[in-house]
């Protein structure tokens, strides 16, 4: 299939840690997350492919991350627990949907955002939105913290799940370069 | 033609049904017609009631979803089509109020008002059944098709640029949230 060999060839250029992403993903799916949204950013093509290829999982993918605040919305009006997979810049053109959507209505939401911009980045492009992302999260009182090894993934998004569904509210994970990137 | 109007002339056939409506006039006209607890009003977030009534039927296959979008907020989503037309459920009605009008902040026009074509945009973005309806007869039978048949429709309603006086109700945000997702459960158990 013409998915694969793209991963195969992107994974030789972009060393996107399959291991972690595994991990990442598992950890997903014992926190009974079926439905995932995505927009594809490098850093997480292992993790949509593994929501694209499991049955039990509804991959939504969108043409703009604030789609995904609505559509987490309707999972979880319909019981059904979602994750949102994307880049901090996917999370800055999300903010009002966060705002006046999940924090006015109180809607639990998962966001994995990918850290990028950040120490070690060599894309000139991402390197604002990496100045910017944590100030963000702490502006909106969104509670987040790191996945940045994998000893501690499965628990951080079995805690980050925890709190977004006890307290009814957008709980970030923030995917770093350490655990995401291999060279 | 009246939106609310349009509405009357459905509300009998929204009894089986979940359904999300945009903010302002639609919410208000709704809500005034009698709230039942299948209704959800997005009374913000400009966009997203078509991504919520995506979420929903997705993960709801046998349930059917009717969204009451507007010009204004389609236009700040036009994505939103091509996610919907790309997973195009069966049992998602997506209904697009057109007033050509930002009604609720002024009555500023929109593009609608100088030629952009919804109805052109759903259908290139691949939503496999759309119609532009201009007369209640109409607007009835296509609801009512699109409710009973089974592929993603979205209805355009060409309407005026009326509404009603004031847009705040008496069910608050929270209560309307809570209310509509546990009728969903009671539905999940019966």
């Amino acid at each position: 299939m013409a998915r694969f060999r793209v991963a195969r060839s992107r994974k030789k250029l972009m060393p996107v840690s399959l291991t972690s992403s595994r991990l990442i993903f598992d950890a997903l799916k014992e926190c009974d997350i079926r439905l995932v949204s995505a927009l594809p950013e490098t850093w997480l093509v292992h993790l949509i492919r593994m929501a694209d290829e499991d049955p039990e999982m509804i991959l939504v993918r969108l043409a703009k991350e604030e789609e995904g605040v609505g559509v987490s919305a309707g999972a979880h009006f319909a019981g059904v627990k979602s994750a949102m997979l994307m880049q901090n810049h996917g999370f800055l053109a999300s903010i009002n949907g966060i705002v006046s959507f999940a924090h006015l209505y109180k809607i639990p939401l998962l966001m994995l955002i990918s850290y990028r911009g950040s120490l070690g980045e060599r894309d000139p492009w991402q390197t604002q939105g990496g100045n910017v992302t944590e100030s963000v999260l702490r502006a909106l009182r969104i509670p987040y913290c790191f996945l940045d090894a994998s000893e501690t993934v499965k628990k951080r998004v079995r805690q980050a799940q925890t709190l977004a569904e006890s307290s009814l509210q957008p709980v970030a994970l923030l995917l770093t370069r350490d655990l995401m990137w291999e060279e | 033609m009246l939106r609310i109007d349009c509405l009357r002339s459905v509300y009998p056939d929204l009894d089986n049904c979940l359904v999300v409506t945009i903010m302002g006039a639609v919410a208000a006209e709704l809500h005034s017609l009698g709230h039942r607890p299948n209704f959800f009003y997005l009374q913000h977030a400009m966009g997203l009631a078509s991504s919520t009534g995506l979420g929903l039927a997705l993960c709801l296959p046998e349930q059917k979803v009717i969204v009451f979008d507007g010009d204004g907020s389609l236009l700040m989503n036009l994505g939103g089509l091509s996610t919907m037309a790309r997973y195009r459920p069966k049992n998602l009605v997506h209904v697009v109020f057109d007033n050509e009008s930002l009604l609720s902040v002024g009555g500023f026009p929109t593009a609608t008002s100088t030629g952009t074509d919804l109805e052109g945009i759903a259908r290139a973005s691949g939503i496999p059944r759309v119609a532009t309806v201009r007369s209640i007869e109409t607007f009835k039978d296509a609801v009512r098709d699109a409710v009973h048949g089974s592929e993603l429709s979205t209805i355009i309603a060409k309407v005026e640029a009326k509404g009603p006086s004031g847009y705040v109700t008496d069910l608050s945000l929270l209560e309307n949230r809570f209310q509509f997702r546990r009728h969903i459960q009671s539905l999940k158990r019966s």
